[in-house]
């Protein structure tokens, strides 16, 4: 930010980038169908055209292999924009509803009002679709936005700050680049809503700048997914799927990825070596030497997590992995065995390649341990067994359950995405999004006739029968009252 | 008294980690029981109300124990539907799967209601939460003490005591209430203690639901047949002094009327204060000396007290406030800029009704906007350019009585939605599942990356099943990049 408070991307600061919105929001411009629908296509037309330039920035931030950016990023925005295209006229109809006796006649409707001027706050891990979904949705909704890119994905931040005004009206959408002293000028405007991706200690501060203007703020937060492993499963597809969540996400870098397994102490040994083959099979005899592995995004998180692999606590618990290399920021697939709960591995969000087995006598012990532990984004279960998966869906609580597989459910969009507790605030993806960057604006009709008297003063015994008739949805009574009948 | 807090609070979570209300069982009985209550304790509920209030007997039924009556049947007979799972259809790329969304209950609400409709207000989100398996601890407002200790003492005879607490007390003990770590936080009052709630829940992540006022205008069309417009008048002179006296958060605040139209307007509600809110006992009093010397100051600033067309007497022995209208008071005076929450009703006139429309643009979101018109072009563009917790065309109050329509505001007026199913959803966590079986494996998925998988994965996006195939066969030659 300069001297001035002008800050990067946009040459104003932060109050004028908010009146400067609230002014085009205030025209009414962004809410019409057409501009909308404008903006979406633009954004289907940007990813279009700068794949290749989405992708080198990933690359560059992140090291981040081009299938996972295409299929991770790239195409779940896509993805995202062509569903929020093809159904906006349906979203944004007003949904009737039944209005009732009581106030009869009349008709109801609930109708979507865009909230206003958003702020979108993104992550560095997926860089491009944690920024640009929801801007879809906050779009959809009829919103003016300002975007945030996260600083500490650098190449992708300058990409949105470049090519997105090139696709999109810039006058109701902007992109402000910057690091803490930038995102604290912005906290201190009003917004309409904030959603926020990250971590839970800025999710305190937003939450607390937001509570100031009464602002409603989404958090979307990570914590501890844990993932269990049954003994009555497809070991062979269980492990691909477990490393593909967690190495082949990001390298463990997301916010759903697996942070740590329980499995039963009898089973771990097998589970253990097809997790060892997977990782063969996928990264090669050399991991650190695979250009299929995402790096760690910084030298500060490669410090964290060379101080969780340094714990005296741990000492000779990694089974396998755990080479390092400071200069490239890579670390390889770790996994480790019988951590003990009080380790700093087992105390924070790994967000990174290192993978914990935690063992038990029974599979069943794992509902003791996860709900010892802050409510996760996500919750994993590895199982044939109906009986435990019930038992898992009902009394884990988390943002997400997923049984059999990992990541899944973040790509599809007919499930909200969105946490619970220390995981988070809101939810979003699909409609939801659209939801998400809404007022529900009740809206009800009524005529001039279907004039109750009783409603007003001066107020009678027989006002009052009549009404009780009324609000307990007793005819027989109400037609009794109106007709002045006694009434037992 | 922190002690006190602490151990409520404890029990109240212990009570729901020991899973008891989870169950369909535990949710039902403690609506039926709340139902009891509500019913065998009309007379006790309807006595609080006049010691608070002074709110006449009808009054307290329509709006405190006939809603919640319905309320809490709504929810019974609903309760089944809405804990049911909703399934999702999931897309091709995770085949064969199946998603669905689970409510599951949050964990220990905090409520902390309002004054105005202390029975109200604090039961009705109450049915929420336990509909929702939740436990609960309410704190009524102090400034309706004998609702408040009404609650106290009748809610643990009814209900299941170690879910759902009460606790009374004044700001003290709210900011107690409030450094405790809940699951949600339901808040009915003004914008100040809003901030303060939502701050202190920062602290613990916890989601709040801010349920606020702010000023509801009317905009009153001029109506043709007068048929018409002694309905019209019937329901604004209702929604202003026939509900608390005008201290309720969707009561009419002002109302803006064409230049021409307003004198005519004036005559009809003065005939209708002289007919229906004139009787003693009709009309609710202050609540308390606070408010009626902060009403008392708005309408002595010597600016507004120049403008008031009808009424203005107060009684301070009885804490009335006569029904008072005032004609175009300064817009930047207190009675314009802030909530009223009383029996005043400022009337600003506009040259043409559609000036309505920039008027309400350049002032905070009200909880509601009513509006009393028959012309569809105006009613079009009062829902698709202003914006408010609720539109209400030709009436104004009854919005809250429909439980298909979600009750909150926007903006200033708060966030959070309840009523009927909305309050389940507002106290629920809508848990997404997807579950997958070991079926069904395509290796494409996994690393090691190639052009070949990228190049399949491009084609299933777009769902060209050719080219799928093609890369399957190893007969598409992609270009490498």
């Amino acid at each position: 930010m300069g001297e001035d408070g002008k800050l990067p991307g946009v040459g104003e600061n932060a109050g004028d980038v908010v009146s400067g919105l609230r002014e085009r929001f205030g025209s009414g411009k962004t809410r019409s169908y057409e501009w909308r629908a404008a903006q979406l296509k633009g954004i289907i037309r940007m990813i279009d055209e700068k794949e290749e330039d989405i992708v080198a920035a990933l690359k560059e931030d992140l090291s981040k292999p081009k299938l996972e950016a295409f299929v991770h990023e790239i195409s779940l925005a896509r993805s995202s924009c062509v569903l929020a295209l093809k159904e906006l006229k349906r979203w944004m109809k007003p949904e009737k509803v039944s209005s009732m006796l009581t106030s009869f006649p009349s008709s109801a409707e609930i109708v979507s009002d865009p909230l206003g001027v958003v702020l979108i706050i993104s992550a560095w891990n997926y860089p491009f679709l944690l920024a640009i979904d929801p801007v879809i949705g906050a779009i959809a909704a009829g919103n003016a936005v300002a975007l945030k890119p996260s600083e500490i994905s650098p190449s992708t931040s300058a990409l949105f700050a470049t090519i997105l005004p090139n696709y999109v009206d810039s006058s109701c959408i902007k992109v402000v680049e910057g690091s803490v002293p930038e995102t604290t000028a912005l906290l201190e405007q009003k917004w309409d809503k904030i959603l926020y991706t990250g971590n839970a200690k800025v999710g305190r501060l937003i939450m607390t700048a937001a509570a100031k203007h009464l602002t409603p703020v989404v958090l979307e937060l990570g914590g501890k997914c844990p993932l269990v492993v049954d003994t009555d499963i497809d070991l062979n597809v269980t492990a691909k799927r477990i490393a593909v969540g967690k190495w082949g996400s990001n390298n463990g870098q997301a916010c759903v990825a697996p942070d740590y397994i329980i499995t039963a102490s009898s089973f771990a040994p097998k589970l253990v070596d097809a997790l060892k083959n997977s990782i063969e099979k996928f990264y090669g005899e050399n991991p650190m030497e695979s250009e299929d592995l995402s790096r760690v995004v910084n030298s500060n998180h490669f410090a964290r997590l060379g101080r969780l692999l340094d714990d005296e606590k741990i000492h000779g618990k990694i089974i396998h992995g755990g080479e390092r290399d400071e200069k490239l920021l890579k670390i390889a697939p770790t996994l480790l065995l019988d951590v003990p709960d009080d380790s700093l591995i087992m105390q924070e969000e790994i967000f990174g390649p290192l993978l914990p087995i935690i063992t038990v006598d029974n599979v069943e012990e794992c509902f003791d341990v996860i709900n010892s532990k802050p409510k996760p984004l996500g919750a994993y279960l590895f199982t044939r067994n109906k009986k435990l998966e019930e038992k898992f869906v009902k009394t884990v609580s988390a943002g997400g359950i997923l049984i059999n597989d990992t990541i899944m459910h973040f790509a599809n969009p007919k499930l909200p995405f969105g946490g619970v507790g220390e995981s988070g605030i809101g939810s979003y993806h699909g409609k939801f999004t659209f939801d998400t960057f809404s007022h529900k604006k009740a809206v009800l009709h009524r005529s001039f006739v279907g004039e109750v008297s009783a409603r007003y003063p001066p107020y009678t015994a027989r006002k009052q029968k009549f009404l009780r008739a009324l609000l307990t949805g007793n005819i027989v009574g109400l037609i009794l009252a109106i007709f002045g009948w006694p009434r037992s | 008294m922190a002690m006190q807090v602490e151990r409520v609070v404890e029990e109240a979570r212990e009570a729901f980690e020991s899973g008891g209300t989870r169950s369909y069982f535990w949710r039902r009985s403690q609506l039926r029981a709340l139902k009891d209550l509500i019913l065998e304790s009309e007379i006790a509920i309807c006595d609080a109300l006049m010691l608070d209030l002074g709110k006449h007997r009808v009054e307290a039924f329509r709006d405190e124990v006939g809603l919640l009556t319905k309320s809490v049947d709504h929810a019974l007979e609903n309760l089944k539907k809405w804990m049911k799972p909703e399934k999702v259809s999931v897309p091709l790329v995770s085949f064969p799967s199946t998603g669905e969304v689970v409510p599951e209950p949050l964990g220990v609400i905090l409520i902390i209601a309002s004054w105005n409709f202390p029975i109200g207000l604090s039961l009705e989100p109450l049915i929420g939460a336990i509909s929702a398996g939740n436990s609960a601890v309410l704190k009524p407002s102090e400034l309706a003490p004998a609702s408040s200790k009404f609650l106290a003492t009748s809610l643990p005879k009814y209900l299941d005591n170690k879910a759902v607490k009460v606790l009374e007390g004044g700001p003290l003990i709210g900011q107690q209430l409030l450094d405790q770590k809940w699951d949600k936080i339901f808040f009915t009052g003004s914008t100040r203690v809003g901030r303060i709630v939502m701050t202190a829940a920062a602290k613990h992540l916890t989601p709040v639901c801010l349920e606020l006022g702010g000023k509801c205008p009317a905009i009153v069309d001029s109506l043709g047949g007068s048929r018409d417009i002694k309905v019209a008048i019937n329901r604004i002179a209702g929604a202003k002094w026939g509900f608390c006296s005008g201290q309720a958060c969707i009561a009419i605040d002002y109302l803006l009327v064409e230049e021409k139209y307003a004198p005519f307007l004036v005559d009809l509600l003065k005939e209708k204060i002289k007919k229906c809110y004139m009787r003693p006992g009709h009309l609710t009093r202050i609540v308390n000396k606070k408010q009626f010397e902060r009403l008392r100051e708005i309408l002595e600033d010597p600016l507004v007290a120049a403008t008031v067309v009808h009424g203005g007497s107060l009684d301070q022995e009885n804490m009335f406030i006569e029904p008072t209208i005032l004609m175009n008071p300064p817009l930047d005076s207190e009675v314009m800029t802030e909530e009223i929450f009383g029996p005043l009703l400022p009337i600003i006139t506009l040259k043409k009704i559609a000036d309505s429309i920039e008027f309400l643009k350049r002032r905070p979101k009200p909880l509601a906007i009513y509006a009393f018109t028959k012309d569809g072009q105006l009613k079009k563009r009062i829902v698709e350019e202003t914006s408010s917790g609720s539109v209400t065309f030709n009436d104004a109050v009854v919005q809250f009585v429909v439980e298909s329509l979600p009750f909150g505001g926007t903006g200033l007026s708060g966030f959070g939605k309840y009523h009927g199913k909305f309050s389940f959803a507002e106290f629920s966590h809508g848990k997404a599942v997807l579950k997958r079986s070991f079926l069904i494996e395509i290796s494409l998925r996994y690393p090691p990356w190639s052009e070949a998988k990228l190049q399949f994965i491009r084609y299933f996006y777009t769902l060209n099943y050719i080219g799928m195939l093609l890369v399957l066969l190893g007969l598409h030659r992609y270009t490498s990049t």
